[in-house]
C-alpha cells in the first residue's frame, strides 16, 4: 500500500546548529540534465531566506526536495532538525508550502478551503473555525462568501493559497515564486502579507524568486542560484559590496565642457566623447553629490544620473548574464 | 519525532471534500445519469419497435425490461469516466502537492475518491431505475433478488471506480482522462445489453459473450427479470474482482511513482496549470 509513515529519526543533524533549514551536498539530475549540482545552505530559524535565480536555475526542484515532494540523488537535508528522508512525516508536520500554481480546491469556497486545511492539520473544530475567520479577515477574503474559488481573480487565489498554508501555523514556510504572474498591486499586497507574517509569527521563510527587488524587499539572506549552483550567498548589502561601486553619470552640453570636467576629475572618471558623458565614482549621499558638482561648471551639465548597485547588478555580474544577451 | 496519523479522520475529511465537489459539478452528475437515460429513450422509443421481436425468445415481456440491465451497467461505466476526470483534475492541479506536503494519511486521498465516486454512481443508478419505472419498466423480483442486484451493482461500481481512478491518475491531461475511457461506456452495447448475442455474426458474438460486461448484464437481468443466470454470476464477480484489483494496484503504483519522481514541470505543464 501507500507509504505514510516514516521511521522516527535517530539523529537530528541540524538540531545542534539551530538552523531551521540545513542543506548539505544536495544533488539532483533528470537524466543527463544536472539540475542541482551540490548545494550547501543554512537558514537560521526565524529569518527570511531568498533563493534568487532565473527560470530553469533549479529553484522549484530545490523547494520540491526540501518539501518532501521529490527525492534528491545525493545530499542531506534537515528541516527543523528532521531528516527529510528518514522522517518525512515529521518534516510535513512542521512545514507549509505555497507553490507557483494555486494549490486550492476550485470547487470549494474560500472558507471551505481553509476549513479543509484545518481538518487535515487536525485542529480542534473550534480552533479551526476561529483561525479560518482570522485568516479570511487578514487576507481580505472575508467578504467573498460562498462562491467557489474558481471564480476568484489570480491575486485572490494566491492570497487564499497562502492563507491555506498558514492555517496550521507551520514553523517553516516555503514560498515558491509567490508573486509570479501577479500585477504590481497584487505583488505589493503579497509582500505586505509576508512581512506581517515575519513580524507577528516566529516562522522561517524560504522564498524563491526571479525578482531581484523581491529578494531585496523581503529577505535577510539571499543566495543566488545559477545552473544548479549557489554562486553567491549573503545579505543583500553584502552582495552589493561584491560588485563595482556606485557612480554618477554626468551629461554635458558640449565637448569642451566635457573636456574641462574630465581634466578636473582625472582618474576618478571615465569619459564617453560620443554621448558627451562622464562617469564618476560616487555614492548617492547629498554630500558626495555636492562635492562632485563643486569643482565643475554646473551650467554646462545637461543632467545628472546617480546609480547605486542593486541586486540586478549583483545578479548580472555573478551569473554572467549581462545586457549583451538582451540586445 | 513520532507524528500521530489519523486514518479515519483524514478519510472522512477527504470524503466530505469529494462529495461537495460532486454535488457542485452538475455537468458530471448530469452526464452519469444522462448518458444511460439517453440510450434508454433511444432504444425503447426509436429502435425498440423494431428490436422487440429479437428479444421475444429471451422470454421478457417488454423491450424496456430487456435493455434496462445493460443501461444500468452502462451507468457504472459512465461513473468510471467521472472518477477518472476528478482524479486527473486533482493530479494536474496544485492541490495534490499540497496534500503531499501535509502530515496526513495518504491513502485517504485515494480511498475517499473511490468511495465518493461509488456513492455518486449508485445514486445515479437509482435515478435511472426511477426514470425506467416511470417509462414502464417492471420487475417481478422479490426482496432477496433486489438485494442481490444491489450487491452486484455495488461491487461492479467499486471495481470500475478503482479502474477509473487508475486511468485518471495515469492520464497526462484532464482531457485524456475524460475522453480516454469513453469506449467503455458503449461497450455494454456490444454485448448482451441491447439484443441477444445469438443474433450476432460469429466473430462478434464470441467477443460479445466473453467481454466483461455481458456476464454482469446477464446476472443483473436474471435477478431483476428471472431469466436464467447460469454461471454468469461467478464470471461477473471474477471480472469485477480482477478489474478492481488491477485498478487498485495500478493506482497505487502511479500515485507513488509521481510521488517520488515528478520533475520540474516543463513549459507545457506550466501553461496548462496557469491557464
Amino acid at each position: 500500500m501507500i507509504k505514510t509513515d516514516g521511521k522516527p529519526s535517530g539523529n537530528a543533524a541540524a538540531g545542534r546548529t539551530g538552523a531551521a533549514i540545513e542543506v548539505r551536498g544536495l544533488r539532483k539530475s533528470f537524466g543527463d540534465h544536472v539540475v542541482l549540482a551540490g548545494i550547501d545552505l543554512s537558514v537560521p530559524a526565524g529569518t527570511v531566506f531568498a533563493l534568487l535565480g532565473p527560470n530553469g536555475a533549479g529553484k522549484t526542484t530545490m523547494v520540491r526536495i526540501l518539501a518532501t515532494l521529490s527525492a534528491a540523488d545525493a545530499g542531506e537535508v534537515a528541516i527543523a532538525g528532521h531528516d527529510i528522508v528518514r522522517d518525512p512525516l515529521a518534516v510535513r508536520s512542521v512545514i507549509g508550502v505555497t507553490g507557483q500554481f494555486s494549490a486550492i480546491d476550485a470547487y470549494l469556497s474560500a472558507e471551505e478551503n481553509l476549513l479543509l486545511m484545518a481538518d487535515l492539520w487536525h485542529l480542534p473544530r473550534r480552533a479551526g473555525r476561529q483561525r479560518s475567520a482570522e485568516l479570511l479577515e487578514l487576507f481580505d477574503l472575508a467578504g467573498v462568501g460562498p462562491r467557489p474559488a474558481f471564480t476568484f481573480s489570480g491575486g485572490m487565489q494566491r492570497r487564499l493559497d497562502l492563507a491555506m498554508t498558514l492555517i496550521g501555523a507551520p514553523r517553516v514556510i516555503f514560498l515558491d515564486e509567490p508573486t509570479t504572474g501577479l500585477d504590481p498591486r497584487g505583488r505589493r499586497t503579497m509582500w505586505e502579507l509576508i512581512r506581517r507574517l515575519v513580524r507577528t509569527e516566529a516562522v522561517t521563510i524560504f522564498l524563491t524568486t526571479q525578482y531581484l527587488e523581491e529578494a531585496d524587499q523581503l529577505a535577510g539572506l539571499v543566495a543566488v542560484l545559477d545552473h544548479g549552483a549557489v554562486v553567491a550567498q549573503g545579505t543583500a548589502a553584502e552582495l552589493k559590496r561584491r560588485i563595482p561601486g556606485g557612480h554618477a553619470l554626468l551629461t554635458f552640453t558640449s565637448a569642451s565642457a566635457l573636456e574641462a570636467a574630465a581634466r578636473q576629475f582625472g582618474d576618478r572618471a571615465s569619459r564617453n566623447d560620443e554621448a558627451l558623458t562622464l562617469q564618476v565614482a560616487s555614492d548617492d549621499s547629498a554630500r558626495s553629490v555636492q562635492d562632485l558638482l563643486a569643482g565643475i561648471d554646473v551650467d554646462a551639465v545637461r543632467h545628472v544620473a546617480l546609480h547605486t548597485p542593486d541586486l540586478d547588478d549583483v545578479f548580472l555580474t555573478l551569473t554572467g548574464q549581462t545586457g549583451k544577451e538582451q540586445s | 519525532m513520532t507524528v500521530k496519523v489519523y486514518p479515519l479522520r483524514d478519510t472522512s475529511t477527504m470524503l466530505r471534500r469529494n462529495i461537495k465537489q460532486e454535488l457542485r459539478d452538475k455537468v458530471a452528475i448530469g452526464a452519469i445519469i444522462g448518458i444511460p437515460v439517453l440510450f434508454l429513450l433511444l432504444f425503447v422509443y426509436v429502435f425498440g419497435g423494431a428490436l422487440k421481436d429479437s428479444v421475444r425468445s429471451a422470454s421478457t415481456p417488454a423491450y424496456i425490461d430487456y435493455v434496462l440491465p445493460g443501461l444500468i451497467i452502462m451507468t457504472a461505466a459512465a461513473g468510471l469516466i467521472g472518477i477518472s476526470t476528478q482524479a486527473s483534475v486533482d493530479m494536474t492541479a496544485g492541490i495534490i502537492d499540497r496534500f503531499r506536503t501535509m502530515a496526513i494519511f495518504r491513502p485517504s486521498i485515494l480511498i475517499a475518491r473511490i468511495a465518493a465516486s461509488a456513492l455518486q454512481t449508485l445514486v445515479a443508478m437509482v435515478a435511472v431505475f426511477v426514470i425506467a419505472f416511470a417509462l414502464g419498466f417492471r420487475s417481478d423480483a422479490g426482496l432477496m433478488r433486489w438485494l442481490g442486484a444491489a450487491g452486484l451493482l455495488a461491487f461492479v461500481t467499486v471495481s470500475l471506480a478503482c479502474l477509473g481512478l487508475a486511468f485518471g491518475l495515469a492520464a497526462k491531461t484532464v482531457a485524456s482522462a475524460s475522453n480516454g475511457p469513453f469506449p467503455l461506456v458503449v461497450l455494454p452495447l456490444v454485448g448482451s445489453g441491447i439484443v441477444p448475442t445469438s443474433t450476432m455474426p460469429a466473430g462478434l458474438r464470441y467477443f460479445a459473450e466473453y467481454q466483461p460486461f455481458s456476464p454482469m448484464i446477464n446476472t443483473l437481468r436474471g435477478l431483476l427479470l428471472g431469466t436464467p443466470i447460469g454461471w454468469s454470476w461467478l464470471i461477473a464477480l471474477a471480472w469485477c474482482g480482477g478489474l478492481g484489483l488491477l485498478g487498485l494496484i495500478w493506482s497505487v503504483s502511479v500515485f507513488n511513482r509521481r510521488d517520488r519522481q515528478r520533475g520540474t514541470p516543463g513549459p507545457g505543464f506550466s501553461a496548462a496549470a496557469a491557464g
